[in-house]
């Protein structure tokens, strides 16, 4: 092939230019953007023209003073904390459930199929549906728990606080933890099972071998659904939306939804959501270098500073010489 | 030994519990839904939990006449934009897999850990950009940002590296130079027919990420005549249909319809393609 002069090395990069062009334009550039409008007094409906502010960082600095955009952070941690922790538990629970040999579970098929189920839901469909169930003072909800004798009087989970909250981490949960299952269960899938057969053999417990072989054995997958929870998890937009838009007393206004408000809900105030959109972009990228961190090639690294390293000592010693 | 065997027993029997409680949970909301559609508001008052249907899903669909939820509208949109995204994205994304699997090129290595690198940033906090962006160039009320953006797909172009790698074998690649075939042709008749399984799995993600997302649709389409689905279904939020249970019940279910639908025909792969995007080795 060499011999006839053809350089498929520019197929290479012929064949991505589609992909960086349209990275460039609809990702890179908008980022950029958006960072530039945080410096600017970019705010009205239909305006485009904009000025630097004489004090750059004026917008950060107003929008990290803003007590209901901080208030909105802590409701963002608040939810998802609210939501994953249980999250987290019920899965690792149903996986070790599903892997342990010993119990055999029949149709996990069809209860994987059905508890990932609301996962493909369209998230504003449901926000709405849940809005309807939990309706006051009549609401399939109410109705239930007053059958079953839970409680005496209807509640009025949309006007309270903490109700409000626990639905939408509820809704959320709901929504993720069939997923993690799937994707822890495939992590379990994934050990090594001779490991589990030599502790069988030595006449471990199921307990014994889910915490000493299973869970130390699932540790990156584990950070995995961690970090991308916590990504997700930021940008909680749809369901606090339409559950209740953000309220009662904005008891469910999530960072995104703050900014979403500061930008198209009447007040038009692009320069500060954008401001806040950096802060929040910060934090992802935080988040995301974690998550490369954990993704890269482990063994491909390590040769490549192996590598390094033999080049530098060979250098090293031509000096030498 | 037998009282292990016992114990055995009792654990499996609150599995088996706690396992079809959470699957009537997983329903059950969906069930209630349905069921109300058919159902008048006036029944619905009187006792909201009914596991009978009625027949008052024609008199529920009469309300949306001349409001502006407009069901099929909503899902053209949706289907035009969630559609053209799929496409962009599974052969683009395919393309740049390619690119980084077939060739050695100097860049190579740099362009992959960049992918890597921007994976997981997302479209939401660069909305205002983006907006300001479609605006200028007159792009808003138009269905094309929802489907461009999507030829730049990274976390689909790294699954398709790591698909390619484990299956193409480079004497394809060679055999077809030698054939004569040049390297575009090679990519669309030979490579794009390995890759088919992947793409069917990429495929119907994309899909439903696309059908489902609601904020930069929300920012960028006011003209209702280019409302996609998940917008559509924000107006029954609104006071217009606060006291018409049924018609709400109704429209939620003809949103969820299509997609129960795909759930359900390609629930396997679904399944299958959640546990592979958690593999990374």
């Amino acid at each position: 092939m060499r011999n006839k002069g053809v350089n498929y090395a520019k197929y290479g990069y012929i064949f991505s230019i589609p992909f960086v062009l349209t990275f460039l334009i609809f990702s890179l550039y908008p980022t950029i953007f958006t960072a530039v409008i945080g410096f600017t007094d970019l705010r009205g409906m239909g305006r485009t023209e904009f000025n630097f502010l004489k004090q750059p960082f004026d917008n950060f600095v107003l929008i990290l003073n803003n007590p209901t955009f901080r208030k909105s952070l802590g409701t963002t941690a608040i939810i998802w904390l609210m939501n994953f922790i249980p999250q987290i538990l019920l899965s690792l629970l149903l996986t070790a459930w599903f892997t342990t040999r010993r119990f055999k579970i029949r149709g996990q098929g069809a209860f994987k199929v059905l508890l990932y189920m609301p996962n493909i839901i369209t998230a504003a469909t449901i926000a709405i549906l849940f809005n309807s169930l939990f309706g006051y003072p009549k609401g399939p909800v109410n109705d239930l728990f007053m059958r079953f004798g839970w409680l005496d009087a209807p509640a009025n989970f949309h006007m309270q606080k903490w109700t409000a909250r626990g639905v939408v981490a509820f809704i959320q949960f709901w929504m993720w933890y069939g997923n993690s299952m799937i994707v822890l269960i495939a992590g379990v899938l994934g050990i090594d099972p001779t490991l589990f057969e030599a502790a069988e053999i030595d006449g471990a417990t199921s307990t014994q071998i889910f915490f000493k072989i299973t869970l130390p054995r699932l540790k990156t997958i584990l950070l995995y659904v961690l970090i991308t929870s916590m990504i997700g998890g930021l940008q909680m937009f749809d369901i606090p939306r339409l559950f209740l838009w953000g309220g009662p007393d904005s008891a469910t206004l999530t960072a995104s939804l703050f900014i979403y408000n500061q930008a198209f809900s009447g007040s038009y105030l692009y320069n500060r959501a954008a401001a806040a959109s950096m802060i929040m972009f910060l934090i992802i990228v935080v988040l995301s270098a974690a998550l490369f961190h954990l993704m890269r090639d482990k063994d491909e690294a390590k040769f490549r500073k192996a590598e390094r390293l033999r080049i530098r000592n060979a250098k090293k010693q031509g000096e030498l010489v | 030994m037998k009282s292990l065997k016992a114990s055995t027993n009792i654990t499996k029997t609150i599995i088996y519990v706690v396992c079809i409680f959470l699957a009537i949970l997983s329903v059950f909301p969906f069930l209630v839904m349905f069921i109300n559609a058919t159902r008048s508001t006036f029944q619905i008052q009187q006792d909201s939990v009914s596991l009978l249907p009625s027949k008052y899903l024609a008199s529920n669909w009469a309300v949306f006449k001349g409001k502006s939820f407009n069901p099929v509208v909503g899902f053209v949109n949706s289907m035009l934009s969630s559609g053209g995204a799929t496409l962009c994205a599974v052969y683009f994304s395919s393309l740049t897999a390619y690119a980084l699997v077939a060739y050695s090129w100097k860049l190579r290595q740099p362009f992959f850990t960049f992918i890597l690198a921007v994976l997981m940033i997302p479209a939401q906090v660069t909305g205002i950009g983006f907006y300001q962006f479609m605006y200028r160039i007159g792009w808003t009320n138009s269905l094309l940002p929802l489907i461009f953006p999507a030829i730049a797909s990274p976390s689909m172009v790294f699954f398709m590296r790591q698909y390619l790698m484990a299956t193409l074998s480079l004497d394809i690649v060679n055999s077809a130079r030698i054939d004569g075939a040049g390297e575009f042709y090679t990519f669309n008749r030979i490579i794009l027919p390995i890759m088919k399984p992947a793409m069917a799995t990429q495929a119907i993600f994309t899909f439903v990420f696309s059908w489902n997302s609601l904020f930069i649709p929300l920012i960028l389409l006011t003209n209702s005549k280019k409302y996609t689905m998940p917008i559509m279904v924000s107006l029954l939020r609104g006071d217009i249909y606060k006291t018409e249970y049924g018609a709400v019940y109704l429209g939620l279910s003809l949103t969820v319809l299509p997609l129960f639908v795909i759930y359900f025909l390609l629930s396997k792969y679904i399944i299958a393609g959640v546990a592979l995007g958690a593999l990374k080795e």
